[in-house]
């Protein structure tokens, strides 16, 4: 690596010390190339993808040939075009929920954190009991009773998804609030809000991002999951998860590996990448790393 | 004469796993405008606890519950947080022991600085960035410009006390609390720092309340001593008095821990045999009888402040009624 000269260290902002160390980081500097051609992909996906992904445009259950060069599903779709489309639909339930349990979390636990007292005995309860309630069992009822479809899964897994970050935000606040500069801005006679948000939060920004990475992998597969058992996305529209649906038959599992294997595929690498990100993230965040 | 800060009667209390703690038992002191108070005492008894009540800063468990604080004549204790934010910052300000904590680790010293002169003085971005420039060159920085981008973990302690004081007096305070400004820094930045914070508080005409254990810093610095002890002042009065005529032989023993140059070669260091008593607010008579090397049966009475001149109290039968040689 070139060496640098320490002005330049000293001199550079918070960004460009954060992707200096970032950089640092081989696996990571990949999976964001990852991530960041399947978020294009998805992205651009009406553009990209060779045909519309609900419309029947080939044979059932057709092999990948040069015409679908991932075959074709049983009712004749292109799994290309639906693979694209699925992507697209998983990250957006991914980046919808984390970000809604993030505010969710963030603003909970600052409150618990920062007030003591009675506040952070109701919401530290609460969390706990979201916490405690079987999971997948509580997605599923809440499934069961709104309707199963996009809007509903992103605000279900939004709901609960912030109990983790809510408590990370609360442990922070808690070490921030007695020190010094936090003490030297109530003596400065700085109003609460700019002690909350500009300087406190700034703080733990680092912390919520790495675990709002774990979130965003997480709720894709819990969505996956979902899908998978039907409480989902709804078909047609695909996603990742109610494409894997289809690996519920004997024969297509084994049979008809196009149809499961590729979907299967795209959640593990965006997952892994997702997660290798966070890694990287956590190191390179630190501000109280010298390095 | 109205005091720039009066206290009366303040009594601080910590809950504890065992019932409550009195850490500042009904303190009375006032400070004028424009002096220098020191606050020594050993660590533990109840300095900076004091000055947070004051400040409205203490903690969680920590609680005033007697006494008032009146700053201008209006009382603090009695204020919302909000009217408090008034005062704290603008009028009154204070100064931590460790400055690599005080500062914001995610943002430049600029941005700290010009955003705490922007919410009291409400200038614009430009003028509150001209006036940080000029508060940092008058706290004797060399480059004040570069400073304003530099984040806090590429400057020394020393320069990051600086840039406290800078943000302290932002707003030019009429009174400023330093508590221990300078036991994280080495001895000459020490000097530096109180020599600096000399020359400000003479500049501004501003009074500075100054809690130390340092007694050389006392004798440099201060106008009026008040000498603490297990929560109570038990001794108080002008400088030169309190050098020249310690009263209570706490303040003689504090006084007889510093080694001068003049010593002779062969003397010993003493130190105060004991410890501050836990648990203080049980003792009903002087509170350093039991470490005293002159304590009587009279010391388990309560004690009053004995005035022994004009503005020079002390909590000591003893030595009021002669019993001490002086």
């Amino acid at each position: 690596m070139k060496k640098r000269n320490k002005a330049d260290i000293t001199s550079e902002s918070y960004l460009q010390t954060v992707f200096r160390r970032f950089k640092r980081h081989k696996l990571a500097m990949g999976s964001l190339i990852v991530v960041i051609l399947l978020g294009g992909a998805a992205l651009f996906a009406p553009v990209i993808a060779p045909y519309h992904p609900d419309e029947i445009v080939g044979t059932f259950s057709g092999a990948p040939s040069m015409e679908h060069l991932l075959g074709t599903d049983q009712i004749g779709r292109d799994v290309l075009s639906r693979l694209l489309y699925a992507t697209r639909i998983s990250l957006l339930v991914g980046i919808m929920a984390t970000l809604i349990s993030t505010v969710v979390g963030v603003i909970l636990g600052l409150i618990a954190g920062y007030f003591g007292g009675v506040a952070d005995m109701i919401i530290m309860r609460f969390t706990d009991m979201v916490m405690s309630f079987p999971y997948i069992l509580l997605v599923l009822v809440a499934a069961a009773i709104f309707k199963p479809g996009l809007w509903s899964i992103i605000l279900i897994l939004g709901f609960v998804d912030w109990p983790g970050i809510a408590r990370l935000v609360r442990g922070n606040v808690l070490n921030l609030r007695e020190t010094n500069f936090i003490k030297g801005n109530i003596v400065a006679g700085m109003p609460l809000r700019h002690i909350l948000f500009s300087e406190i939060l700034p703080n733990t920004v680092a912390p919520i991002l790495v675990y709002a990475t774990s979130v965003l992998a997480l709720s894709m597969l819990d969505e996956a999951a979902l899908s998978f058992l039907g409480m989902g996305v709804q078909p047609p529209t695909a996603s990742l998860g109610n494409m894997l649906n289809g690996a519920e038959s004997l024969t297509v599992l084994t049979k008809q590996p196009w149809l499961w294997i590729p979907a299967g595929v795209v959640i593990v690498v965006l997952v892994m990448a997702i997660n290798f990100i966070g890694d990287a993230l956590r190191d390179a965040l630190d501000p109280n790393s010298k390095s | 004469m109205s005091h720039l800060l009066e206290v009366r009667g303040l009594t601080t209390t910590f809950k504890g796993d065992y019932g409550k703690n009195i850490s500042v038992d009904h303190i009375d002191f006032s400070i004028d405008k424009g002096e220098i108070v020191c606050v020594v005492g050993e660590s533990g008894c109840g300095k900076s606890v004091t000055f947070l009540s004051v400040m409205g800063l203490l903690g969680r468990g920590g609680r005033v519950t007697e006494g008032e604080v009146l700053f201008e004549g209006k009382n603090l204790l009695a204020m919302t947080e909000k009217e408090m934010d008034a005062v704290r910052g603008d009028h009154m300000t204070m100064i931590f022991q460790d400055p690599l904590t005080s500062l914001n680790p995610v943002f430049t010293v600029g941005n700290q600085i010009t955003e705490s002169i922007r919410t009291h003085m409400h200038l614009s971005k430009e003028e509150a960035k001209k006036r940080a420039i000029t508060l940092l060159e008058k706290v004797g920085m060399t480059d004040p410009e570069n400073v304003m981008k530099k984040y806090p973990h590429t400057l020394s302690g020393g320069m990051r006390q600086r840039v406290m004081i800078a943000m302290a007096l932002s707003c030019d305070p009429k009174l400023l609390i330093a508590d221990e400004p300078t036991t994280a820094l080495d001895v000459t930045i020490q000097a530096q720092i109180m020599k600096l914070l000399k020359e400000l508080q003479k500049e501004n005409g501003m009074s500075m309340v100054l809690i130390t254990h340092d007694m050389g810093v006392v004798a440099n610095m201060a106008d009026r001593v008040l000498v603490m002890y297990a929560g109570q002042i038990i001794e108080e009065g002008p400088v030169k008095e309190i050098f020249k005529n310690p009263r209570h032989p706490y303040t003689r023993a504090l006084l007889d821990t510093i080694p001068t140059i003049r010593d002779d070669e062969n003397r010993r260091l003493v130190s105060i045999p004991g410890m501050v008593p836990e648990n203080y607010d049980d003792m009903k008579g002087c509170r350093f009888a039991p470490r005293c090397a002159y304590r009587r049966k009279e010391c388990d009475n309560p004690q009053a402040d004995y005035e022994f001149s004009e503005d020079h109290t002390a909590k000591c039968i003893v030595m009021k009624e002669g019993g001490i040689p002086s």
